[in-house]
């Protein structure tokens, strides 16, 4: 157990807490907050967090960007290449896909919100599950006595 | 370093060997053609002819692959593990004409029911995101690349709910349910994109044979078992199990009939096919943590998921809900039949996974002509309809004897196998008799919320004087070809059990690894 | 119409040219260095979104209707799988862009990601632009003169 108490695991191991603290961020707001906007919020932070996280694996010590070197006519350098040590570009290309699929979800998600402040006239979960109560009971006045009222 | 012009040794594709990629492809270029010529008329007929076309295709390939192997189809011309491959085996193949069959079964019920329900100018959109999400469910089963398949589950749900959302021109709840659902989904795939990132920083690799291999060398280890739990949840949030189902109900509820006949029978369903292909191809069973996180977690779930599900759905009064219940329910009883195992359990999970998609798919339909007619589902509103509506009822009675097992049915065959798969595990643990006897006691209590929508349709006094019309054509065309396939399936039990035990035997072997994989298009 | 603002009114005119330029550049420049469709296609959005923030929706809309904006979203990603598909025709796997020089698979490849990124760089203009102006369009809770 003494190496979780080691300064230089700690050090090794930074990025993780910083994407654990970040999701669990995230993951917290989406579940406290009644307000709408802030949950897509909280959901973003999410998902940053991970985005964070896949970047971090990438990273190859004294790695630099993972860009092939040019000669003047533009084909590949392979004398200049040689030596050098390049970050893994695949974490990066996989989560420029998931910045796109998150920046879809959030306009989505946004979209809804402000169909739902037409529809409900507030972005509040707490008053929109009540607005909902008081349909579902109208429905079950309304149509509910069926089976004898035994619904 | 200039390349000189040389001889590339390349050998010309056929159509035949592009069929995995045509299988994704096909309804892929359709949603955004819809868009783009922006016609209220032709929307419908390209999206049908789509959905057609990928029918004959997964038909093709299911012919291909029916007695073992795998057909292998490399994007773009770069070799796996580095580029993405589609890999059709027979589990998959199996998914994707179910998926295939129900999208092109569901459309010309779809045409009428959409016309009624969504405003006309929604109509175009409406198919190229149905296409978009057809898209994405059939990529998801079919491709190999783990990561391939987060961004087209992320297709499919983000389509899914839009299409959720369209339920508001008739109930704004439809809002909040796509909303809600958008939630949950998001957090699902993000929990399923970690899973992932975890598999990758342990194994460098995204191909899932090529990790399938790699796992296997390297045993289990600590990032390795958090990959698993993460990718599970995740998957289990899609699949709607028993705790995770939270989005189900009211999802399928608000969306539009429709789109409620084509997720149920589909949706979860892809979903499920991908949390089989993690536990079985890419964590091998060998794995103990894999093998316990099904006895121990996923088989009390399941049973709990059959009592409680169907508990709650004995005690509704709107037969889309009840419905929706009932496939929290049902997906007990494939996850029961996954967790059992052994084969015998797995083949049950698959042919329910058939079997349940079509009854469903059946029900749905039903419950949205009733809505066409009476405007709603609420059993007081449909009381008596079934009698103003012969053919739409007997097609829901045949539907409902399948959800409940009755003997000829398809339902029944998928619970014999599962009862079957407990008795061959009771010899060495009796809990096993236990939970044969559960499956029939929890089809009990289906009878009991089946039999509630048959009094309301048959039984109980019509609640206007107006006679309600019988369903149109293109609604009930589609609904007899599903309750036929039902009892067709339930009598001649060789076609899908045999194609289920196919699949089963070829997710038990586990992945069919990398080296093999050169030439191996056969 | 409003007419204050009169400096960022100035500065967006003298922008939204550079801007358009800039993404042009990095459209194009991106199948050998950093850049692509992605970042070219938001970058020409912001063009657009900048005009319209400062000159009104109506304005912008002059410019780039919003039908254009919907074909685009679609022309792109059919551009995209357009472009296997052809591939598909020459015999190649699907997006095995070698099949647009047979002799030079590099080049072919070259081509390949050009059309490609083009193809991503106009549904990312348009999906970007649409968003902006679904967004905007919908009529407010609080009318501006209400404040």
């Amino acid at each position: 157990m003494s190496e979780l108490f080691d300064l230089r695991f700690l050090a090794d191991h930074a990025h993780y807490f910083l994407f654990i603290v970040l999701m669990m961020t995230g993951l917290y707001i989406v579940v406290d907050k009644t307000n709408l906007v802030k949950k897509i919020v909280g959901l973003n932070i999410f998902q940053v967090s991970v985005f964070m996280f896949y970047i971090s694996i990438g990273k190859v010590s004294g790695g630099t960007a993972p860009i092939l070197p040019m000669d003047d006519k533009f084909h590949v350098d392979t004398e200049a290449m040689a030596g050098i040590a390049y970050s893994n570009p695949l974490p990066h290309v996989l989560i420029l896909t998931a910045i796109v699929v998150g920046i879809a979800t959030t306009s989505l998600g946004l979209a809804l919100i402000v169909r739902i402040r037409e529809a409900f006239d507030t972005i509040d979960e707490e008053d929109i599950t009540h607005i909902e109560q008081d349909m579902t009971r109208e429905d079950n006045a309304k149509h509910g006595n069926a089976m004898g009222g035994m619904a | 370093m200039a390349v000189e012009p040389h001889t590339v040794e390349h050998t010309a594709r056929t159509l035949m060997d592009h069929l995995p990629v045509l299988q994704v492809l096909i309804p892929f270029c359709t949603g955004p053609i819809i868009v783009f010529l922006g016609s209220r008329r032709l929307a419908w007929p390209l999206a049908f002819v789509a959905s057609a076309l990928s029918l004959i295709v997964s038909l093709m390939l299911l012919w291909q692959v029916k007695d073992g192997g795998y057909i292998a189809y490399t994007l773009g011309g770069w070799e796996p593990p580095l580029g993405i491959e589609y890999r059709i085996d027979a589990a998959n193949a199996f998914v994707l004409m179910l998926i295939s069959l129900i999208g092109t079964i569901t459309l010309p019920y779809a045409l009428i029911s959409v016309a009624d329900e969504i405003k006309r100018r929604d109509h175009t959109l409406f198919y190229a995101c149905w296409m978009l999400c057809f898209t994405g469910l059939l990529g998801m089963v079919a491709t190999a690349d783990a990561f391939n398949v987060f961004v087209f589950l992320e297709i499919s749900s983000l389509s899914t709910y839009v299409l959720v959302a369209m339920g508001a021109d008739r109930d704004r709840r439809a809002l909040t349910a796509a909303y809600d659902y958008l939630i949950m989904g998001t957090i699902g795939a993000t929990f399923f994109v970690i899973g992932l990132g975890m598999i990758y920083m342990a194994t460098g690799t995204l191909n899932m044979a090529d990790i399938a291999d790699r796992l296997a060398d390297q045993g289990a280890n600590r990032t390795v078992r958090s990959g698993f739990a993460f990718v599970i949840v995740g998957m289990g949030l899609k699949i709607a199990m028993f705790p995770l189902h939270l989005w189900l109900p009211k999802a399928y509820v608000f969306a539009p009939s429709a789109v409620t006949v084509f997720l149920a029978a589909t949706a979860t369903k892809a979903a499920i096919y991908v949390m089989l292909r993690f536990t079985f191809s890419v964590y091998r069973p060998e794995f103990t943590y894999a093998t316990n996180t099904l006895e121990m977690i996923f088989l009390p779930l399941a049973v709990i998921a059959m009592f409680s599900a169907s508990f709650v759905a004995a005690f509704q009064t709107n037969f889309k809900r009840m419905l929706a219940y009932s496939s929290v329910a049902q997906i007990g009883y494939i996850l029961l039949g996954v967790a059992i195992l052994n084969e015998t359990g797995l083949t049950a999970g698959i042919v329910h996974l058939f079997n349940h998609g079509i009854t469903k798919a059946l029900m749905f339909m039903g419950v949205g002509a009733f809505v066409l007619r009476a405007g709603g589902s609420f059993y007081a509103q449909i009381a008596g309809l079934g009698r103003q509506m012969p053919l739409t009822g007997a097609a829901l009675v045949i539907g409902g004897l399948s959800l409940i097992g009755v003997p000829g049915t398809a339902g029944f065959i998928s619970k014999w196998y599962l009862v079957q798969a407990a008795f061959e595990r009771a010899p060495d643990n009796p809990m096993y008799l236990a939970i044969a006897v559960s499956v029939v006691l929890s089809s009990l209590l289906a009878v009991v919320y089946v039999w509630r929508a048959f009094e309301a349709m048959y039984l109980m006094a019509p609640a206007t004087d107006i006679r309600a019309k019988e369903a149109p054509l293109l609604m009930l065309v589609p609904m007899w070809v599903l309750a036929i396939a039902c009892i067709w399936f339930g009598i001649d039990t060789d076609l899908i059990a045999g194609a289920a035990a196919q699949a089963a035997a070829g997710l038990f072997e586990g992945s069919q690894g990398m080296l093999e994989m050169k030439g191996a298009v056969h | 119409m409003i007419q204050h603002h009169l400096i960022l009114r100035v500065v967006t005119k003298l922008l939204v040219g550079t801007i358009i330029v800039f993404a042009l550049y990095v459209q194009f420049h991106g199948d050998f260095s950093p850049g692509g469709g992605f970042q070219a296609g938001v970058i020409m959005a912001v063009a657009f979104i900048i005009y319209g923030i400062v000159f009104g929706l109506e304005k912008v809309k002059q410019v780039f209707p919003a039908w254009i904006v919907h074909k685009m979203v679609a022309l792109g990603v059919l551009i995209y799988a357009g472009t296997g598909v052809v591939s598909m025709f020459l015999g190649y796997d699907y997006l095995d862009y070698g099949a647009f020089s047979p002799h030079h698979p590099t080049h072919g490849q070259h081509w390949g990601l050009l059309i490609v990124e083009f193809g991503v760089g106009v549904t990312v203009t348009g999906v970007m632009v649409a968003i902006y102006y679904a967004f905007a369009g919908r009529p407010p809770a609080i009318s501006d003169e209400d404040w």
